[in-house]
């Protein structure tokens, strides 16, 4: 998803009308250790009353044990962010890295919203950026008041002590932090405390292990929501109908009822839930129900209706964007015009963990366990549905396996489903047990929440000096943020900025540039997708400069460096990525170049691929060039920026989702076919040293391996591919 | 009933020969360090051990098992498994996770059974391993990894 400069989404939900309170009281006798009020205010300590307890810091604890538990506001979803925000905090602690353990924080919005959002969320590469003061300062805080802690107990002066992997010292003296922890519970924290100059980092820009791993290698027991198995657990999955938006006609569900381990079987506006003992069960009742939908209800177009629609709206001037200079004079003006339309599919994001949201709805409260990326439209969503006030109900943020944006929704379905699966199953007299709801992979792959299917036109001129003369470009693809609490924030005088980002605005010098959209309404429901319009707009950018710089004669480099003189950073990066991708890639092999500016990030890819004799592709080598300012875990930028050129990857060579009559084609892996390991290339990351406020870096990878590897397949083939995925080229 | 070894403990379950394994070691026996990720064996998350071969257990029937040794996640512990454990941590291979028990399965069977692969070798005994972080680029120097870590 993307970042939004607003503090106010709120009202849009249920949770921005609501009293919050309730959440940030926890034990001390359970915690047994220092508890600190970083940034929040005092209240709740006075509302407990109760000996014993303490207003937590929300960022950081310090336990007895003298572990470090610092409490992510993040979802992480693979991307690192845990591991992330632990070596800030263990920065201005000066703990040592093995005493740091994190957890999720709780929901509450008004401690744990990301400070790009104004809600509690996870998106558009901005867990770092947003959280890269607040973390850091709450590692501060809590080192300041164990230091005023060790001056009273020591009877020495605060500047004497020294902090350092975990340990406080001041001549003969010397404690751990969970020594200190108790009287440092007392002592009021700072006001505003200093943070460390870059040279003083300990573990900011150092590659370190993450928090997660050695757990990861293991199975990842009591990671995921989806292996949670309460004592007493139930599991509901759900027959949805075949088209977005069909209704039930009527359901059979005798058979099913006599299986063995099924409950019950309830009708909710979702769909049929079946509820059982086990997820086999209920996989199996649910297959064993007789469903008839109402015909011809829903979604009824077929891809190749939706195709032919969107064409014809291609011919017809849509909402403007802000132009810049005059486009169309321009043209009229230029030596050669280059024209070219583009298809992009429907996307499906397929986390490996399928979706899954755990309900435990007793009538006057509820939780959830789940990998939550939105816990404040989560939150507001289940509390509408269930009738209750934010305090009534908790969200347990759980680890994400995958999401690329799919755990974060508008409309927060998933949750309002489980709510609504634990509203019907009270309702028909049934005590409160926790229910997992459960996607199978037919039910992710076919439950929509995709990349918009999306088309571009482009018309784009040259002078007679091989410079761009005039640039008009018309998008057509169904609004992500329409109908969603972002809608307000996102949508401008009927332009999704979801739709044209990465185009409009540009970082490269374009004069004369006009960028139109038409945003039909189709019944699919759509979603960002891991760098969301970048996903298309930079594979239409970077092949499109490609084509000019060919047609103009020049180099494809030197062509877009001529474009960027305002943007060294961009500037920088391309230059860096075709220094060390070197003359030329393997032998045998074709390169495509491309770069691209995203979630502040900034990264170019030089893509090394070979033809082979079948006709398909093998992209060999990827040598990249990142620049997302302060690197604070280099080498798990590198991960990132691996996987995102992988995912994107995978998505131009053979994923699309399709369908006819308005059904979805595919219906699991063996036909939505993500990248395979044979697949993948080598690949180089060099990143440029930078001391600038760090930038998002989950997706910035994935805009700029679409068209470096498609430039690469032009030199090889001499055709431009201009329609994805390319297995529909004979070339995946 | 049905019997079978299971991490080196004998094990007797009493359900349908025709549950699949995966659903009988996360419903039934509460092992939950095998995952579901498809159901009809196109992704390798839920793969085990069986005799030593890895299999899909989300295409493998309880009624198939009688008598098979099976190892899970859970109790892999050959030198190449460990092997595989030391080196996946090493080089920080897993980024969400979920695919990895599957990998890790695939990569130990692999090493064991080659000592020194290529990474041909490795293409062909993973590239029914999916992982959608596209963690691949590090499971490939993994494997070389453990390879050296073994033959040390």
């Amino acid at each position: 998803m993307r970042l939004i400069d607003k503090r106010d989404l709120m009202p849009a939900t249920r949770a921005m009308t609501t009293t919050r309170r309730g959440f940030l009281t926890m034990s001390a006798g359970a915690a047994g250790g220092l508890l600190l009020g970083a940034a929040v205010p005092v209240r709740g300590l006075a509302q407990s009353g109760a000996q014993g307890e303490v207003l937590v810091t929300p960022f950081v604890h310090v336990m007895p044990d003298n572990t470090v538990l610092v409490l992510s506001k993040h979802l992480d979803m693979g991307q690192g962010t845990a591991s992330g925000l632990a070596t800030l905090v263990a920065e201005e602690l000066d703990a040592s890295m093995d005493q740091v353990t994190t957890d999720f924080a709780p929901s509450n919005p008004e401690v744990y919203a990301n400070t790009a959002f104004g809600v509690q969320g996870t998106g558009g590469s901005t867990a770092m950026p947003n959280s890269w003061e607040q973390y850091r300062k709450a590692g501060a805080t809590v080192r300041a008041m164990l230091v005023n802690a060790a001056a009273s107990e020591w009877g020495v002066d605060a500047s004497e002590i020294g902090v350092a992997e975990g340990k406080l010292s001041a001549g003969e003296n010397s404690a751990t932090f969970g020594e200190l922890a108790s009287l440092a519970a007392s002592q009021q924290p700072p006001e505003d405390v200093a943070l460390k100059a870059p040279g003083d980092w300990v573990y900011i820009g150092k590659s370190f292990a993450r928090v997660d791993v050695p757990q990861k290698t293991q199975g990842s027991v009591g990671m995921f929501g989806i292996d949670r198995q309460p004592e007493d657990g139930l599991v509901a999955v759900t027959a949805r109908p075949p088209r977005f938006g069909a209704t039930l006609a009527s359901v059979d569900a005798t058979d099913a009822k006599e299986m063995d381990g099924v409950l019950d079987v309830l009708e909710i506006p979702q769909g049929v839930v079946v509820v059982a003992e086990t997820t086999w069960k209920a996989m199996q009742a649910r297959d064993a129900l007789t469903l008839e939908w109402t015909e011809g209800s829903g979604e009824t177009r077929g891809t190749d209706a939706l195709m032919q629609e969107f064409r014809a709206l291609l011919d017809q001037p849509g909402n403007p964007a802000e132009p810049k200079g005059d486009a169309a004079a321009k043209l009229e003006q230029a030596d050669k015009i280059i024209e070219a339309d583009y298809v992009f599919p429907y996307l499906a994001h397929a986390p490996m963990e399928p979706l899954d949201m755990t309900v435990l709805f007793d009538g006057s409260s509820a939780q959830f366990w789940g990998g939550s990326q939105l816990q404040t439209v989560d939150h507001g969503t289940a509390a509408s549905v269930l009738g209750l006030e934010m305090g009534q109900v908790q969200i347990h943020t759980k680890w994400g396996g995958g999401s690329f944006g799919r755990r974060a929704t508008g409309d927060a379905h998933l949750v309002a489903e489980a709510a609504t699966i634990g509203k019907a199953w009270l309702d028909a007299g049934h005590d409160a047990r926790p229910i997992k709801l459960v996607y199978t992979r037919e039910d992710d792959i076919k439950g929509g929440y995709y990349r918009p299917l999306t088309m571009h036109r482009v018309r784009a001129g040259l002078d007679a000096d091989g410079n761009i003369s005039g640039w008009e470009h018309r998008i057509v693809s169904q609004s992500i943020a329409k109908g969603t609490p972002f809608e307000q924030y996102m949508v401008k005088n009927g332009v999704d900025d979801t739709t044209i980002e990465g185009i409009h605005p540009t970082p490269y010098a374009i004069p004369d540039l006009s960028v139109d959209v038409h945003h039909p309404d189709v019944g699919v429901p759509v979603l960002w997708w891991r760098s969301v319009g970048h996903t298309h707009t930079a594979y239409v950018m970077e092949t499109m400069m490609d084509e000019l710089a060919e047609a103009a004669g020049r180099d494809p480099v030197e062509f877009r460096l001529s474009y960027l003189g305002e943007d060294a950073r961009l500037a920088g990066v391309l230059k860096l990525a075709v220094e060390k991708a070197g003359e030329a890639g393997p032998e045998g092999t074709y390169r495509g170049i491309a770069v691209h500016k995203s979630f502040g990030s900034y990264v170019a890819e030089v893509a090394d691929v070979r033809l082979r004799e079948d006709g398909t592709i093998k992209v060999e080598k990827v040598t990249c060039g990142v620049d997302c300012g302060v690197p604070i875990n280099p080498d798990n930028v590198v991960a990132q920026v691996e996987g995102a050129l992988g995912y994107g990857l995978s998505s131009i060579l053979r994923e699309q989702v399709t369908l006819t009559d308005g059904e979805v084609d595919q219906f699991n892996f063996p036909d939505y076919m993500p990248l395979r390991i044979s697949d993948m290339p080598q690949v180089e990351v060099h990143i440029v040293p930078s001391t600038e406020a760090p930038t998002g870096i989950g997706e910035p990878g994935t805009p700029p391996i679409g068209p470096a590897v498609a430039n690469a397949v032009y030199k090889a083939t001499g055709e431009r591919v201009r329609s994805l995925p390319m297995s529909q080229h004979g070339l995946a | 009933m049905i019997s079978f070894t299971l991490n080196g403990k004998e094990t007797q379950i009493d359900a349908s020969p025709d549950m699949p394994l995966l659903w009988a070691l996360r419903d039934e026996l509460k092992m939950t360090g095998t995952k579901f990720g498809c159901g009809v064996a196109a992704c390798g998350a839920c793969t085990v051990h069986i005799d030593g071969v890895p299999t899909r257990s989300c295409q493998t029937y309880l009624g198939d098992l009688d008598g098979a040794t099976v190892t899970t996640i859970e109790g892999v512990e050959s030198d190449a498994a460990k092997a595989i454990q030391e080196a996946w941590v090493e080089l920080q291979v897993p980024q969400c996770g979920y695919c990895q028990s599957g990998q890790i399965m695939s990569a130990s069977a692999l090493l064991a059974e080659t000592p020194k692969p290529t990474d041909e070798d490795i293409d062909t005994a993973m590239d029914g391993n999916l992982c959608r972080c596209a963690s691949y680029a590090r499971i490939r120097k993994a494997i070389h990894r453990a390879a050296e870590i073994m033959e040390a």
